[in-house]
């Protein structure tokens, strides 16, 4: 079961923000759809290994050849705003650096 | 001459360009008016490149149509989360409003390369997420069939496009069933092939692991030259199938005598309509007439599917909608004060409810202390899932049922009634789990409504499909039909 | 109270690639930004990864350079977070099977020996350059997202600032000999974040960490973990409490400021990516990875000290750089002493690297050419006086020097016919310097050496000149 708090833990985590109003529609459907995934609790699984691809296929690589697609014009057409090249965006105001 | 897509197919038309008895821009204008006329009652359509279209129409012309170039000149329409260098991309969010790809997706540049005219980008649920297309920033399409019920989805415009006779073929995409289920909708063909033999690469991310891309049109054959155009390993796409494709045509024989089909009793069980039940009965017999034997067996972990289907394809999903963010494309909130407004504003202002609900599903399978009851526990499932079809397929060529439940319900019934309508897609989700090949063919009307034949097959044999689907076909003839709503249209 | 330090470093080290991780934009430094991109590095909708063999080749190579395991049955990781460098707010990188684990390199510090274990590294890519500007925004360059980086992650077995510093010397040291990477810190293919934690001597439980950024040297390493060592000592014998949190190192103050305080830990919601198979890297590819690698700058100091005798300062010096080390074996491939070849890279070519503030690959110096000099020295054909004007003609030009020392007219006179003469003559007008000799004046030998020199322009050698004046010397 998933309640209110929990659902708007979650929303933060997805950049999502919801109204009160919405998030108790959100929360009743939420309770809904996980009552639904919670079915699998009934599936014994036993050592079944998950399975993320269907292909079977492995070791997929490309040779280090560098390549030129698009200009900077290009990739920037549709960036709501930019100057001098960058792409502009308001700051953060904590002064925490991107992680690696 | 005006053409009228109910009695032409891509064999047809071809002959006639090849014959110059008429033009690929005479064709093409012919299509810009249908979809101009049909397109203000299905409304199949978010964009349609009428001048990109007659350019590339003109541009086959001069080049010429030769008999060895089958799709040169015939336009075709793609489903709008199929990115289009130049022509606005939107897949139906509010989220990209205005954005203009600089590169084409590798269906796209495939078929242009073909000599296909794209004559625009058709209607979807947001994203690929839902199946009635009411999921739409640009509203809902309407069933050619019947103008107040939905097109099913999320490939409705496409399926719709096809149905109502304003184009040919179509690409769609299948995530769980948005390919076979809208086809089934409007009594059309649609397959879905195996994971990996088409490129995604181009294709707007819903749920990786389970996306593919696909075709849609009235005839079969039509899709089997579609697809045989875009199949095949691209440097591009990492999980794209490297085997050959074999030549779908000519595996199209008319001969399905010993072929082996399976009927899971899963698929006609209570929460399938009487009407389908009956309507998939009679069409096993004429796959019995036509010689091929057909077993009830049993895919167990089916009812599984759905619960299993929503947390993987949600939580890949989750991931892969977080790049929507305001800042590289796209709509990007107003009167945003700081990174933080940029985000969650943009995000809340521009996806739709559908949506949300999934990238919050998809966040909380992944999230830290339920990554493994949800997230992971579903990959496991998955792997039971396709065990049991590994075990079928060891003794049966092909398995059939029905497509859908239910046929086309009416636009509102189920949009607010989210579990209900996923379970609408019970059927067809197990194929993209196993990222096995399956397709939906016309198997007739119920209540005035079209109803589909679900054909699956081993990984790789879409061959087996279109053969079945083919024979199934000619004896059957539905596509003779016309839909309700379109026949006081030309 | 006395406190026991420990110390954790992560360690990314920007693989030196053509292209990308994920994409086929070349790598590149100092261009004209987001001129070094494409549409999978501005995570564009509908764009998939395409992996990079030879970066996963050098990943694997950095982790058999450090001893570590290399994972056979691997594949990558979305991690996601939001922010405006990072395009598609998932990096790809490797979580729950890292490409390597259980590595260790060793350090010496004050004379001790001491191994560091390696947790785990993975190959992942690296982000853009967010900028932050005036006026409330910030800049952002996607030139650098998707280069390739390998990050490595030390065993909490750092026990102080100074071992901190030696690890990183040697990893930084071991890397560059792989040739994987530049390994820069001022051009950031080498980036550190370090976390430290102390607790009382004798506790079993390890302190509350706090995490250290902005760290743009070694010695900003060292320095911040000592000026941080301190300041958690201090909060704790006031009977304070460690908070978890981030610090940032301030250069013009040597101490360290608070950035934020963690509350709980990031959830990042890590999944298999759907987009890449996953990868069986066979033990056959792992040993042709391991037979390209260059031998390790510590095996090379062990053969300059046992096979060669040199002193283990000697190797130190020569092994500083693997362009250093390659250079010395050639020239003693080439035929020159050992001492000798190390005797010139350490003194004379050193000291011209260090005047011209170049590197050794920027001169025009071979290993054939110095042997060759090396040679003409050894078996007397020029001077060491003359010498180091070859070495002038050879650092600066493509110059053979025997065939320079011919054409000047620099070669040694060592043939007794011809200097006993010359030698005879000037003990002749001499007989002052003779009678000098023989009264026990040792200067008169110099003299009249010098005399020899001068008639013979410098060119005679002056042991065979000493040989004949003593014994001509001894004769009158």
């Amino acid at each position: 079961m998933i309640d209110r708090d929990q659902v708007a833990h979650v929303a933060g985590l997805a950049k999502l923000q919801f109204t009160d109003d919405q998030l108790t529609a959100f929360t009743k459907q939420m309770e809904d759809i996980i009552a639904m995934a919670d079915q699998l609790d009934e599936v014994d699984v036993g050592d079944t290994t998950p399975m993320y691809q269907v292909t079977n296929l492995s070791n997929v690589f490309r040779e280090d050849k560098p390549e030129h697609w698009q200009t900077r014009t290009q990739l920037l057409q549709n960036v709501p705003e930019k100057e001098a090249g960058l792409i502009k965006v308001p700051s953060i105001l904590d002064n925490g650096e991107g992680e690696a | 001459m005006s053409t009228n897509y109910f009695e032409e197919d891509i064999t047809s038309l071809h002959d006639a360009l090849v014959n110059q008895k008429t033009t690929a821009a005479q064709l093409t204008a012919d299509t810009l008016d249908q979809i101009q006329t049909k397109d203000k009652q299905t409304k199949a359509f978010i964009t349609v490149a009428a001048d990109e279209a007659k350019k590339q129409a003109a541009a086959a012309d001069t080049q010429g149509i030769t008999a060895d170039r089958q799709l040169a000149g015939i336009p075709i329409a793609i489903k709008d989360n199929i990115i289009t260098d130049g022509i606005l991309t939107t897949a139906a969010s509010k989220i990209l409003t205005g954005f203009i790809p600089v590169y084409d997706a590798t269906v796209t540049s495939r078929l242009k390369e073909a000599g296909a005219v794209l004559v625009g980008k058709t209607n979807m649920d947001e994203f690929a997420m839902g199946s009635s297309t009411e999921n739409s920033y640009y509203g809902p399409t309407h069933n050619a069939w019947d103008l107040d019920r939905v097109p099913g989805g999320s490939s409705g415009g496409s399926a719709a496009a096809v149905a109502a006779g304003e184009v040919v073929a179509a690409l769609g995409s299948d995530t769980g069933g948005s390919i076979r289920q809208p086809a089934a909708f409007n009594g059309i063909f649609g397959i879905k092939p195996t994971y990996g033999r088409v490129s995604r690469w181009g294709l707007i991310a819903f749920g990786s692991s389970l996306d593919q891309i696909g075709v849609l049109s009235r005839r079969v054959k039509d899709s089997a030259i579609v697809l045989q155009q875009i199949a095949g390993q691209d440097e591009n796409d990492d999980t794209s199938l490297p085997a050959p494709v074999p030549d779908y045509l000519a595996a199209m024989d008319g001969n399905i005598k010993g072929l082996r089909i399976a009927i899971p009793e899963e698929y006609l069980g209570e929460g399938v309509a009487q009407g389908v039940r009956d309507a998939i009965e009679k069409a096993v017999d004429t796959l019995k007439k036509l010689g091929a034997t057909v077993d009830m067996v049993s895919l167990p972990h089916t009812k599984y599917a759905v619960p299993t289907y929503y947390l993987i394809a949600s939580s890949e999903a989750s991931s892969n909608l977080q790049r929507f963010d305001g800042i590289r494309y796209g709509f990007r909130a107003k009167d945003v004060k700081n990174l933080e407004d940029v985000y969650v504003r943009t995000r809340s202002e521009g996806f739709g409810d559908e949506v949300k609900r999934r990238i919050m599903l998809g966040t909380f399978s992944l999230s830290a202390g339920f990554y493994d009851a949800y997230f992971n526990k579903a990959a496991k499932v998955r792997h039971l899932i396709q065990d049991d079809f590994t075990k079928v397929f060891a003794d049966y060529d092909l398995i059939v049922g029905p497509t859908t439940p239910t046929p086309a319900f009416k636009i509102g019934e189920k949009v607010n009634d989210p579990v209900t309508m996923y379970m609408n897609d019970i059927l067809t989700i197990p194929a993209n789990l196993a990222g096995i090949p399956a397709a939906s063919v016309p198997a007739g009307l119920v209540d005035g409504m079209p109803v589909g034949l679900q054909l699956m097959a081993k990984p790789m044999a879409e061959a087996t499909i279109f053969k079945v689907a083919d024979a199934f076909e000619a004896a059957t003839q539905f596509y003779t039909q016309v839909p309700t709503a379109m026949k006081g249209e030309k | 109270m006395n406190f026991k330090t420990t110390i954790g470093l992560e360690v990314h080290v920007e693989l030196k690639t053509k292209t990308k991780m994920f994409s086929p934009s070349p790598v590149t430094y100092g261009e004209a930004p987001n001129t070094a991109a494409n549409v999978i590095d501005f995570g564009f909708p509908g764009v998939l990864p395409r992996v990079n063999k030879n970066a996963y080749r050098l990943g694997i190579m950095v982790a058999l350079a450090l001893h570590a395991k290399v994972t056979n049955e691997t594949h990558f990781d979305r991690k996601n977070y939001f922010y405006p460098d990072n395009p598609k707010a998932y990096q790809i990188t490797q979580q729950e099977r890292p490409l390597g684990t259980n590595g260790w390199v060793e350090i010496e510090v004050k004379g001790k020996k001491k191994k560091i274990g390696i947790h785990e590294l993975h190959v992942e890519e690296d982000a853009g350059k967010n900028t932050h500007g005036a006026s409330g925004y910030s800049y952002v360059d996607l030139n650098r997202q998707g280069t390739p980086l390998v990050e490595i992650v030390s065993e909490p077995d750092i026990a102080s600032p100074d071992e901190a510093y030696a690890y990183l010397e040697q990893l930084r040291q071991i890397i560059l000999f792989t040739g994987a990477s530049d390994v820069k810190m001022e051009e950031g293919s080498m980036r550190v974040d370090t976390n430290i934690s102390i607790a009382p001597i004798g506790s079993d439980t390890l302190g509350t960490k706090a995490e250290l950024k902005n760290l743009n040297s070694f010695a900003h390493v060292r320095d911040g973990l000592a000026y941080e060592e301190k300041r958690q000592a201090q909060v704790l014998m006031a009977g304070g409490e460690i908070r978890q949190e981030t610090r940032r190192f301030d250069e013009p103050t040597g101490t360290t400021i608070l950035m934020r305080v963690k509350e709980g830990s990031d959830d990042y919601r890590y999944f298999p990516e759907p987009d890449i198979p996953p990868f069986h890297i066979s033990q056959e590819w792992i040993d042709e990875i391991g037979s390209e690698i260059p031998e390790m700058p510590n095996k090379r100091r062990e053969r300059y000290v046992n096979d060669y005798g040199l002193p283990e300062y000697d190797a130190g010096v020569l092994t500083a750089t693997k362009e250093m080390s390659d250079f010395f074996d050639a020239t003693v491939k080439a035929g020159a002493p050992a001492k000798q070849a190390a005797n010139w890279l350490m003194g004379n070519v050193n000291a011209y690297l260090n005047e011209q503030q170049v590197d050794l690959s920027a001169t025009k110096l071979t290993p054939d050419h110095l042997a060759g000099m090396i040679k003409l020295v050894s078996e007397g054909t020029i001077s060491s006086k003359i010498a180091k004007k070859v070495f002038q003609e050879i650092i600066t030009s493509d110059t053979d020097p025997r065939a320079w020392v011919e054409q000047k007219g620099l070669i040694q006179q060592s043939d007794p016919a011809v200097l006993t003469p010359i030698i005879d003559s000037i003990l002749d007008n001499n007989g002052q310097s003779i009678e000098d000799f023989k009264n026990g004046k040792d200067r008169a030998v110099g003299f009249l050496v010098g005399q020899i020199m001068k008639q013979t322009h410098g060119k005679a050698n002056p042991q065979v000149v000493n040989q004949i004046l003593m014994a001509e010397l001894k004769k009158r």
